[in-house]
């Protein structure tokens, strides 16, 4: 910093505003930072115990995110505890209003980035539902939709683990936890070309159909995975400290829950088998065999054995669906609707298969017209309403979708679970310690991405 | 060749005295391009309504019928009457829409959870949609109910008009629907009567405006790309079917 400058700034400007700068607006009332004495700041009333008000976050790494704790606290207790969200709002649904029924998929992949693919297919269920295309869906493409849900189910839970691990101070169950995702994020990096973010299922079926060793890759990866988790399991299911942390910590029972509309590990944590994959089936669940994971302790620990049994359930799911995938199509035969190219990998990365591009460049002006009208504009959806929902990792994820007939949404909005899960926050964390709120919130697993949206 | 005179075509059309006004749920002005783009297709001039879907008659169906009588039953045992609180019903895509008066919100909602027949227990939340040219009813509120009990879903919509935004709060009822009644005062504007704290949620506390309402732009700022300017995705020549 120069001289200049430190005058520039400290100089007394027109007002009482020390820092303003020359240019500055100083109309109005004017708050300035500074640092101060607490005694001086605040006084507490007489006969009154000290009552602190503690900001834990909105950059505090143990909040997952951008999620801002306001905590009231009496020593190491917590008497209130409430949740500042917003931090991430991104407008994506009012963003997707802009855009074609297609091109949302690219949208919604992104509020959840833990769980892209249930952004994805919640999302291109309700478009098919709109359209009245649900059982049009090639069966290849549903199946790869389960086998990419159930893999990132895994990765989901992973992260859930590894960052509540380190939160609490298991460190190896950290680098376990990302270690292991990295073997599901290097098989959606095969299949999709990403490693988050795919947009690979799209209205009609998915993207682009497996890489040629896609099958086999995932084949060769669940024995390790299996092992790899069962080693993760067996670090933290027995450990007395882990059980210490966790045990009896952000407790919830099955009334609240229901009152609170929370889903997911969270609700099954109660002992309660709800699962939209068993109780309204989509994309098939019915024909898969797996069990619904519950616990019956209603608190941390038995939440973290929910997502330990679930990621077992899931490479179950996924080794049905891979012996079930027949070729086929994997994307939807209706071409007013069906995307009208397919990717593959050329030797300058991911775009248009050279065998479309050759017909609509040089062989075929309808094929041209035909994929640049369904590009650019896009399909026409008919007037009405759906609400779909499936099962995330967090819990139940709901798609509102509204059609006005045309080429783009009406309305969308997503019921994401991590927004409603969060409101458990105060009954899970008040009366208890300021060290289990990281615990509790951990156990609620939330992405700021799915909140704010 | 006589003159034509040029008559202006109004936003939303004028109905006659007596006849039954479809509810509107969009006007589509124009298939390309923004307004006043010297679109020379002709298509500019087009003007298309939109209509909600009509009210179902019986049978709805399924287990839609078996809600229905309940659902009737269980608000006259409570002393509402099913004709006034009931607007209309519509099954359209194997879904079924209660449409609720709003005055009588908070009782229906009550009745769908506590009655043994209905036990519509967990809330999937509130999600409001804004339709300009539904007049009178321009805000909807739609409450999506799962009955884990019975594994059936409904949705319950609620309308208000623009002039008076207000419907009752229904966290009495479902106290999950807190943090969404707040989000859809924050986006739409719509004020939820009695709810605890109604604040805004997701937007800044001192932000102007409700950003989901379709009359709010969507804003951005033009992108510069090698000389060309490319503007805002609101503002760009497009498909507005």
């Amino acid at each position: 910093m120069t001289t200049e400058d430190v005058k520039y700034t400290s100089a007394p400007s027109q007002s009482d505003d020390a820092y303003a700068g020359v240019n500055d607006d100083v109309d109005g009332r004017i708050f300035n930072v500074g640092g101060g004495d607490w005694d001086s700041i605040t006084v507490a009333p007489e006969g009154e115990t000290e009552r602190i008000v503690v900001n834990m976050g909105p950059q505090h790494p143990s909040t997952h995110g951008v999620l801002r704790l306001i905590l009231e606290i009496e020593g190491e207790t917590v008497t209130e505890a409430r949740c500042g969200i917003g931090y991430l709002h991104t407008g994506i649904e009012k963003n997707m209003e802009y855009r074609s029924f297609v091109q949302g998929v690219t949208y919604a992949t992104r509020m959840d980035y833990l769980a892209p693919f249930y952004n994805e297919a919640v999302y291109c269920l309700a478009v098919e539902k709109l359209l009245g295309v649900t059982e049009q869906i090639p069966e290849r493409a549903t199946t790869i939709r389960v086998i990419m849900m159930e893999l990132n189910r895994i990765s989901s839970h992973l992260v859930a683990l590894a960052t509540g691990g380190m939160e609490l101070g298991a460190l190896t169950a950290m680098t376990f936890g990302f270690r292991e995702r990295e073997l599901v994020l290097e098989l959606f990096e095969l299949i999709t070309g990403l490693r988050m973010n795919n947009a690979y299922i799209r209205p009609g079926g998915v993207a682009t159909d497996f890489p040629a060793d896609g099958v086999q890759q995932i084949r060769d990866t669940i024995p390790l995975l299996r092992k790899r988790l069962k080693d993760t399991g067996n670090l933290l299911i027995d450990n007395n400290i882990w059980m210490g942390r966790t045990s009896g910590i952000g407790y919830l029972d099955l009334t609240g829950c229901m009152a609170l509309g929370i889903s997911g590990p969270i609700l099954r944590a109660t002992g309660f088998p709800h699962d939209l994959r068993k109780s309204q089936p989509y994309c098939g669940y019915e024909n898969y065999e797996f069990d619904v994971v519950t616990a019956d302790t209603a608190d941390a620990y038995g939440r973290f054995l929910i997502r330990i049994g679930e990621m077992e359930q899931s490479l179950r799911i996924v080794e049905q669906a891979l012996d079930r995938l027949q070729p086929g199509p994997v994307m939807i035969e209706d071409k007013k609707i069906a995307w009208p190219s397919q990717l593959s990998v050329g030797s300058d990365g991911q775009g248009n298969s050279l065998d479309h591009i050759r017909e609509i460049m040089s062989e075929s002006m309808e094929a041209l017209i035909h994929h640049f009208k369904l590009v650019t504009e896009g399909f026409r959806v008919p007037e009405g309403q759906v609400y779909t929902a499936i099962e995330s990792p967090r819990g139940e994820l709901g798609c509102h979708l509204v059609s006005s007939g045309g080429t783009r949404p009406y309305r969308v909005h997503f019921r994401d679970p991590s927004f409603t899960n969060l409101q458990s926050v105060a009954a899970m964390c008040e009366g208890g310690q300021i060290a289990d709120v990281i615990a509790a919130v951990a156990s609620i697993d939330p992405v700021m991405g799915g909140v704010d949206r | 060749m006589t003159e034509v005179p040029a008559t202006p075509v109004p936003a939303v059309p004028v109905v006659p005295e007596g006849v039954t006004a479809f509810e509107v749920f969009h006007v589509r002005e124009g298939a390309f391009g923004v307004e006043g783009s010297g679109d020379t297709s002709g298509f500019g001039g087009l003007v298309e309504l939109m209509h909600m879907p009509e009210p179902s008659a019986r049978p709805y169906g399924g287990w839609f019928d078996a809600v229905a009588d309940e659902l009737e039953l269980s608000l006259t045992a409570r002393g509402i009457d099913p004709q006034s609180a009931i607007e209309k019903v519509v099954v359209d895509r194997e879904e079924i829409s209660f449409f609720i008066r709003r005055e009588l919100l908070v009782g229906v909602l009550s009745a769908l959870r506590d009655e043994p027949g209905l036990r519509f227990e967990f809330s999937s939340g509130v999600s409001g949609v804004h339709y300009p040219s539904d007049l009178n009813r321009e805000f909807h509120a739609a409450y999506h109910l799962l009955s884990i009990s019975h594994n059936r879903r409904i949705r319950v919509e609620v309308t208000a008009p623009a002039s008076d935004p207000h419907i009752p709060s229904s966290v009495s009822v479902y106290p999950t629907n807190d943090w969404h009644e707040r989000e859809t005062f924050d986006l739409f504007g719509i004020v939820f009567d009695g709810h605890p704290v109604l604040t805004r949620i997701l937007m800044p506390d001192d932000w102007p405006g409700h950003p989901q309402r379709k009359d709010y732009p969507l804003g951005g700022i033009p992108v510069e790309y090698k000389g060309a300017t490319i503007p805002p995705p609101d503002q760009r020549r497009s498909y507005n079917a």
